[in-house]
């Protein structure tokens, strides 16, 4: 176990109206052992010690399964580690004496709370408007009861691991939302149950998607490289298709 | 039809259609270019059937659309999408996530267009409107622009055949991005099909950047015409 000094610039605003400016903090004996969030924890014990003011930034399960952790760190969403949340990132990442920049997420859709928490809210409105089965279902049905192709079914699954993060809409130059919205319209699409409606879905999702402010997709890519759990935009291709597809039919 | 068409798919959509149907005006126009390196008869010849076939003098306004839809959705898309990153981020570090190209379409579009301008005002113009184009007469007693002498005259002259190069330059690398991104936005491509697709942008790039540039090259270094 090593332990380094990092220099914090962090992104400090009072409330989603305050305009916000960088503070700069030096942490020292830093363990490369710890999460970056625990990272973050020592730091706000040693600002509260000093009388100031805690960091806000927004964690839970610090597992990488909840989507919570957020952050734009050194110009990357999640930091400079690959396919990991922030709470899995780890200061072995980072090198003694580096000046380490902590951004939130921006994006017209993701106001600042405070600090580097942004309120994801929009996401929400965008799965109530259609990231759901509303048939009744009924009772447990038998397995294999309806046949689903495994690749679909894989294929299904890898776009429900989406968490919901927003590092796709942090990370894209356009702000757009679209790894997002294509995880949740794919991993509906692909299955029997889901695919009733998967021609109304796409429409009110992708409405509701442009209503909130994101931008428009032109394909660059990076969502997909930043997100933490690797969503293909090849689900963006197939939204595309349910979308144009839905279209065209009414 | 029209929510459809406002929707950002939508507009993605025209970008696409518009692109797609460029490209495909570009094969033809790459072809007759080519002929070009075969001299003056045939090229003079094929571009007078250009210029005076109606089929084909029919469908420019439908190109002249093309162009003004694509550069017009360019310009809102890029605002559209400005607008939803109203604070900028201090450090964004995007070199290993996309690539350089894929985030430049705009500035390249744009070189693309200024390009556009100056090559209008170097042919069309002296062709079509003002007609001080010179003129030749054929063996078969036919009179046309000499084309030939118009074109390779100018390509022979460093300063411009040194900008139409660079104009294919900015052509390839505007397609080894957006003919795969085109695909990609009407739907058809998946898994499998992007990687094939992206390799066909990149040879169709390829293509495009060496034949438009293998004209005003040939002129710049052989210099056929005597002036
Ligand atoms: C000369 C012929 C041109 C061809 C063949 C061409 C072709 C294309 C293609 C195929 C795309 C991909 C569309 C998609 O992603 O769905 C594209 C995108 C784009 N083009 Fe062009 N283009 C040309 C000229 C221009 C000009 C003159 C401009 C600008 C003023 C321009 C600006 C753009 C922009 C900004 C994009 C990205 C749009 C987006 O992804 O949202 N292009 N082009
Ligand atoms: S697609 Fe990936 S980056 Fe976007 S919200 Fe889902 S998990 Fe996060
Ligand atoms: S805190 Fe749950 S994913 Fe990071």
């Amino acid at each position: 176990m090593a332990n380094i000094n990092v220099k914090l610039k962090i992104w400090r605003q009072k409330n989603e109206k305050d305009a916000g400016k960088f503070d700069v903090y030096d942490l020292k004996g830093v363990s490369t052992d710890s999460s970056f969030l625990e990272m973050m924890d020592v730091l706000n014990e040693q600002i509260i010690q000093g009388g100031g003011e805690p960091v806000a930034f927004d964690h839970d399960c610090r597992e990488g399964i909840c989507g919570a952790c957020s952050m734009f760190i050194n110009g990357r969403a999640h930091g400079p580690d690959t396919a990991v949340t922030t709470c899995q990132l780890h200061m072995r990442s980072f090198s003694d004496g580096e000046t380490i920049t902590v951004e939130p997420w921006r994006s017209s859709g993701f106001p600042v709370i405070k600090d580097l928490m942004v309120d994801r809210a929009a996401f929400d409105q965008i799965l109530q408007e259609g990231g759901f089965v509303s048939i009744n279902t009924g009772g447990v049905p038998d397995a294999n009861a309806i046949p689903i192709p495994k690749d679909d079914a894989d294929a299904s699954f890898d776009a429900a691991t989406c968490i919901g993060c927003g590092a796709c809409v942090a990370t894209c130059k356009n702000g757009s939302a679209m790894l997002f919205v294509s995880a949740k319209v794919s991993q509906l699409a692909l299955l029997p149950q889901g695919r009733v409606e998967a021609s109304r879905r796409a429409k009110a999702m992708v409405a509701k998607m442009d209503e909130l402010g994101f931008g428009s997709c032109t394909n660059t890519g990076a969502c997909e490289v930043e997100c933490p759990k690797e969503i293909s935009i090849a689900n963006i291709a197939r939204l595309n298709r349910e979308f144009l597809g839905a279209n065209i039919k009414s | 039809m029209s929510g459809f068409l406002s929707s950002s798919i939508g507009k993605k959509l025209i970008m696409s259609i518009s692109g797609l149907f460029l490209i495909l005006f570009l094969v033809v126009h790459l072809t007759v270019n080519l002929l070009l390196l075969l001299g003056s008869e045939a090229y003079n010849t094929a571009a007078h059937f250009m210029g005076t076939n109606p089929l084909i003098t029919s469908i420019q306004p439908i190109l002249a659309l093309g162009f003004l839809v694509h550069i017009v959705y360019a310009f809102i898309l890029t605002a559209v999408n400005a607008k939803a990153r109203p604070v900028k981020y201090e450090q964004v570090s995007q070199s290993h996530s996309s690539s350089l190209v894929s985030r430049q379409m705009l500035p390249l579009g744009l070189a693309l267009l200024l390009f556009l301008v100056l090559h209008m005002i170097h042919f069309f113009v002296k062709l079509k409107v003002t007609g001080e184009a010179p003129m030749i007469v054929m063996e078969d007693g036919v009179e046309m622009h000499n084309t030939y002498l118009l074109v390779g005259s100018l390509f022979q002259m460093p300063l411009y055949a040194i900008m139409y190069i660079f104009a294919a330059i900015f052509l390839a690398m505007h397609l080894s991005h957006g003919f795969w991104s085109a695909f990609q936005t009407i739907g058809w491509s998946n898994e499998v099909w992007r990687g094939r697709l992206t390799w066909v942008g990149y040879a169709v790039a390829g293509l495009f950047g060496f034949g438009y540039a293998i004209v005003p090259l040939y002129f710049l270094i052989f210099q056929p015409i005597t002036l």
